[in-house]
């Protein structure tokens, strides 16, 4: 993940004209910022504009990766033996990472103006004129209504699973 | 099999699918109803689902079109709850068929396209991850398909979509915290690096093996030789050739014509259904051409584009009305000068002659395209495979009953553990008819148990022998249609047997020996001596001379002479011979009381001297038991 930060933050360093001032951010970007600049800068703005629940939500997020994680450096390194246990394991968090993320969109994409919206918007503009669907509202609650759906299914198969 | 249900409600099920998946691709209700009467009539379909067609594939096309429908609602609401029911009915759809491996594979190339396009959207992130979370592990619930999913290559794009998608969502996050102009470039280059990085990591694990190959049928998708060459098996089945271009037509008609029309419509509105419509239709497309039996996943999205185009149509004809005076004196004066002749006297769409003739050929089209189903359906696809039906001279119907008759003979006599050795098609029939077990049947995916009755029934009999002890053969079954002129008998099959034989064991089953120097397949008297020792030879032709006049025996199907000495059988008996002679059922001889082997005590009881019948035979066969 860091890697990649990296490479989003050197991608951008070298654009010519934007002084870019986000509209909503609390520090400026400098178009001849430093990597670590930039990737301080991104941290800084989303601890700022993220809202307390979904904080919550990544903390549970960051959680499962360290536990899908663990599970395959103990596969890699000990063995697979109980091949269902393990992969049941490890699905099951990568499975409720996924549904988390899931939800996270779901509930932090309208409330807390995050900018991803607008500039996804105008990029699709090329191929649907205008795109009403994108904001079909799924409230926060059936949002978490699917999510327990998921979660259950999610579950219940692995519970079968895991021998 | 536990998934029986009379395949006629599963096409009602299907029909229903089929209008709500059309539903979503368009905004006129008329072209799911179309869609939905397509499918419910099209000869592609009936061929399954005729009531007495004995296939699962029935249900599985109704799971497919829904997993579909679920699909792009999914993908349309971006909701977990649909992404879950898309898994779900996926999961049933393993259970169901194995041609699931289609759903696993269009699902990610829809997404990969949607990407590609730059039209990713969070909805699309949910709708995938919650397919391939949930429905990856419901797969894995089925023991047939245990581990595929992360071993198979078949299941890999859609694993390598799934981590694509983790990233370019979190590059999606990333850019949310960026000023966007550069983003483009960079999220593009990444998408690049990590498919480049992916597939070389593939090929690098398809080399070493740590995932298993691309399975034979997918091989022989892409390289139509490549079934013949390496796997009989695959090829031995007729559904498995290449289609014959009338074929698109006898089984879909008109709908092959509109099908294009339908798919440019697609391609005009480009949202995410209809990208996905676009990229179903190519690929089905392709493999329909590659095996005759993927016809079956053309239809339903011919089906779709058929209607959506129909739909267009008769919707541009009949309902839209003429642009009323206060909407033309709009446009005309919006752009007056360009256009000004437009208000003359109604011409071109909205005249009614243009109106009349349009629908009018549209309905002519319909009223033939239900003729040619309902011809088709009572011709070609509505004749159960176990009754034949034929005319006499007279043109009265004669109904040939042999395959009822002699499945009823096994079940009234023999005894209940009996087991039956047969080709593998005629497995299920004789498991559900004749309630006995078999060696192998239709579902058979062990390739070696097939070849071990390929290796029996084109073996001399002294090689077979022990290989029916081996495995407790009682009854060997096979089908015969040279007094008939039934040719989808045994014989006709012989060299898939062969074939399939010759895989496993090539040092001992030769598919040149049954040739004769000339190349050619013969069954008269100038057959190999390999092809007339062979088992299936022997109880094909065993005592059908004796119908005829001597030495005027005559094979129907291969349209020649047989020898005129009737084969002799030393470890079976006859058992049973129906009517036509299509079936005959032999016994299986249990071992000689006296030790001796069979040809000694078929030459003994004949009253042939022993010297003679021990310079007679060939190397000695051992016993078995």
């Amino acid at each position: 993940m860091p890697a990649k930060r990296h490479a989003a933050s050197t991608a951008s360093a070298p654009a010519p004209s934007t002084t870019s001032t986000l509209s909503s951010g609390p520090a400026t970007l400098k178009t001849n910022s430093s990597v670590l600049d930039i990737t301080s800068h991104v941290w800084q703005q989303y601890l700022a504009n993220t809202a307390q629940r979904t904080l919550l939500l990544d903390a549970f997020m960051a959680f499962l990766v360290l536990v899908g994680g663990l599970q395959f450096v103990y596969c890699v390194l000990a063995g697979n033996y109980p091949f269902n246990a393990f992969l049941s394991g490890f699905s099951a968090a990568v499975g409720q990472f996924v549904l988390t993320a899931s939800l996270r969109m779901q509930t932090s994409e309208p409330g807390s103006g995050s900018p991803s919206k607008p500039s996804s918007k105008g990029k699709n503009a090329r191929f649907a004129d205008e795109d009403t669907e994108e904001d079909t509202g799924i409230s926060h609650e059936r949002a978490f209504a699917d999510y327990i759906f998921g979660s259950l299914i999610l579950h219940f198969f692995c519970i079968n699973f895991i021998n | 099999m536990s998934v029986f249900c009379s395949p006629p409600a599963f096409s009602g099920l299907t029909a229903l699918a089929m209008y709500l998946l059309t539903c979503e691709m368009s905004t006129s209700p008329s072209a799911g109803l179309l869609a939905a009467a397509f499918m419910g009539i099209t000869p592609g379909y009936i061929s399954r689902s005729v009531a007495g067609s004995y296939d699962n594939e029935a249900i599985a096309i109704f799971l497919l079109v829904f997993t579909f429908y679920l699909w792009i609602k999914a993908v349309k609401n971006g909701s977990i709850m649909w992404g879950a029911l898309t898994a779900l009915f996926y999961g049933y759809m393993v259970s169901a068929w194995g041609g699931y491996v289609f759903i696993t594979n269009l699902i990610p190339l829809h997404v990969f396209v949607l990407i590609c396009m730059g039209r990713y959207s969070s909805r699309t992130y949910i709708a995938y991850t919650t397919w391939y979370a949930l429905g990856t592990l419901g797969s894995m619930q089925i023991p047939f398909v245990g581990f595929l999913p992360i071993r198979n290559s078949d299941h890999m794009s859609a694993l390598g979509v799934f981590g694509l998608i983790q990233l370019v969502a979190f590059a999606d996050f990333i850019r949310g915290f960026l000023p966007g102009k550069q983003f483009q470039k960079l999220l593009t280059s990444m998408i690049l690096l990590i498919v480049g990085l992916g597939f070389g990591g593939l090929i690098l694990l398809s080399v070493s093996g740590v995932i298993a190959p691309w399975s034979g049928r997918f091989y022989s998708l892409w390289d139509t030789g490549y079934a013949k060459i390496h796997i009989p098996i695959i090829a031995s089945v007729s559904e498995h050739q290449p289609t014959a271009w009338p074929a698109f037509f006898f089984d879909l008609n008109f709908l092959i014509w509109l099908f294009p029309a339908g798919v440019f419509l697609c391609f005009q509105k480009l949202k995410d259904e209809h990208v996905f419509v676009i990229i179903y239709a190519v690929l089905s497309s392709y493999f329909a051409g590659v095996m005759v039996r993927l016809m079956l996943t053309l239809t339903p999205i011919v089906c779709v584009a058929a209607g959506l185009a129909l739909s267009g149509v008769l919707d541009q004809f009949l309902v839209m009305s003429k642009p009323t005076a206060e909407t033309k004196a709009k446009a005309n004066a919006k752009d007056s000068k360009a256009y000004g002749k437009m208000s003359s006297p109604v011409v071109g769409i909205y005249s009614y002659f243009s109106k009349a003739f349009v629908s009018g050929s549209m309905t002519l089209y319909l009223l033939m395209f239900v003729a040619h189903c309902t011809w088709v359906t009572s011709n070609a696809y509505s004749s159960p495979s176990v009754v034949l039906a034929s005319r006499l001279p007279d043109g009265s119907q004669h109904i040939i009953d042999d395959y009822r008759e002699a499945y009823y003979w096994l079940r009234q006599n023999t005894p209940d553990n009996a087991k039956i050795m047969s080709w593998w098609d005629y497995g299920y029939q004789i498991g559900g008819m004749a309630d006995r077990p078999t060696l192998v049947d239709n579902n058979t995916w062990n390739n070696t148990h097939i070849a071990t009755v390929g290796k029996a029934m084109s073996s001399r009999e002294e090689v077979s022998y022990p290989i029916l002890r081996q495995h407790d053969v009682d009854y060997v079954l096979v089908v015969f249609g040279g007094l008939l002129g039934y040719s989808g008998d045994d014989l006709n099959k012989f060299l898939w047997m062969v074939r399939i034989a010759e895989g496993i064991w090539p040092d001992e089953i030769k598919e040149r020996d049954f040739f004769t120097a000339r190349g050619e397949y013969r069954v008269d008297d100038e057959a190999t001596p390999t092809m007339k020792n062979s088992l299936m030879y022997k109880m094909s032709y065993y005592n059908y001379q004796s119908l005829f006049p001597p030495g005027q025996a005559v094979d129907r199907v291969r349209g020649t002479k047989v020898p005129t000495e009737s084969p002799t059988l030393d470890t079976m008996e006859e058992a049973f011979t129906s009517e036509n002679w299509i079936i005959r059922i032999f016994k299986v001889k249990d071992l000689d009381n006296l030790g001796r082997d069979h040809s000694n005590a078929v030459a003994f009881d004949k009253g042939l001297k022993r010297k003679r019948a021990a310079k007679r035979k060939g190397p000695r066969v051992l016993r078995t038991e």
